[in-house]
């Protein structure tokens, strides 16, 4: 049960952005500037993905479920290259570039500072630009934010991937700005 | 010198970072508004306490400084106060209240999973409300971004705490959307 009295027909952060409208508005447009609008050189999948694997660092089950199901969907409906982000970035079939990328955002992830000179060269060495090093970082950072905040209050996170798949199918299509459908809990409870 | 090639590299901290890429510098300023001056039953002194313990813990030396330094600002309580937050609080008068949610946020900065059902009820029985415990969650998330934002890329910042005097002034009293 969330930590807080939430809507209940919807989950996880769409349950605080119901909550908090005032905050709600600037969050939404930080997810839309990083993950959906047009970029000079990362596709919407390639920062789906990113913010997918800082996501499953930080064990934000509904945040690297709906991101995973949004990459999917901007990635031709491919999510064997989700799972295997997860699993293992090197091994995943993504550019180098990706990888150094997704390299600098665990870094992220596990503190600022312990992103290193070296880290950024070999993301420079394989093609990665001023705007895509200081969007992968922004993007990893946010994520520790929204999974905090996720998790922190306890929101509802279905288990439920016919679901994530319904709901990441309308953010790879609209972006973030649009109304999110609600969900019939007794109805989401009887399908499990 | 920053990971990054910015326009103005006399700019520290998160500044320089706003300056190199306004499509976000917009919405991270809209929040940092809404959290910290905003409508609020928290005060903005006691929301700037939370914002410069939570980046002290996570080690980011201009989010502290300047957040402490608006506390500063908006409390009149002196320069000390920047000190004393890194200490846990042991020589400002602070509510219980303002002590519960603390440790909120303490466990937020560790993960969200952290925060458990008897912290929540710790606050509650200090006076805080559902509104109250909402945004010291997101006020320590947020700072989870701001500061690996602001070290992710090795952006600089100013040493001394009397360098922030000034900085904290006009976070106080102009805010942040007019910096």
């Amino acid at each position: 049960m969330p930590h807080i009295n939430l809507p209940h027909e919807f989950p996880g952060i769409r349950s605080l952005f119901m909550y908090r409208p005032e905050t709600a508005a600037p969050l939404n447009s930080l997810v839309q500037t990083l993950l959906h609008n047009p970029h000079p050189s990362l596709s919407a999948g390639e920062r789906e993905l990113i913010a997918t694997y800082v996501s499953g660092l930080n064990t934000c089950k509904y945040c690297t479920s709906i991101h995973g199901a949004i990459a999917q969907h901007q990635l031709g409906n491919n999510a064997a290259i989700v799972k295997q982000v997860l699993a293992d970035p090197e091994s995943a079939p993504i550019s180098n570039k990706l990888k150094a990328l997704l390299k600098i955002a665990a870094s992220v992830q596990a503190g600022g500072k312990n992103v290193t000179i070296a880290d950024v060269e070999f993301a420079r060495e394989q093609g990665a630009t001023d705007i895509d090093i200081h969007d992968t970082v922004l993007i990893a950072a946010a994520f520790c934010m929204y999974n905090r905040y996720v998790d922190g209050l306890a929101t509802w996170q279905p288990d439920n991937d016919e679901l994530y798949d319904k709901m990441g199918e309308q953010r790879a299509r609209e972006g973030y700005l649009t109304a999110p459908f609600k969900i019939n809990r007794t109805e989401e409870l009887q399908n499990l | 010198m920053a990971h990054i090639k910015l326009q103005n590299e006399e700019l520290p901290g998160i500044v320089g970072l706003l300056d190199y890429r306004p499509e976000t510098a917009k919405p991270l300023l809209d929040l940092a508004e809404t959290l910290l001056r905003g409508p609020s039953s928290l005060t903005s002194g006691e929301r700037e306490i939370i914002a410069a313990s939570v980046s002290y813990w996570n080690q980011c030396h201009f989010c502290h400084t300047s957040h402490a330094a608006a506390a500063v600002a908006h409390l009149k309580s002196g320069i000390n106060l920047i000190d004393d937050i890194k200490a846990g609080l042991p020589d400002t008068p602070v509510s219980t209240k303002l002590r519960a949610l603390l440790h909120i946020a303490h466990q937020v900065q560790g993960n969200g999973k952290n925060v458990t059902e008897d912290d929540v009820a710790a606050a509650r029985a200090e006076g805080a409300t559902d509104n109250e415990i909402h945004d010291t969650v997101l006020i320590a998330a947020a700072f989870c971004m701001y500061n690996r934002y602001v070290d992710g890329l090795g952006t600089w910042a100013p040493g001394p705490n009397e360098a922030y005097v000034e900085m904290g002034e006009r976070m106080a009293h102009v805010g942040y959307v007019r910096y």
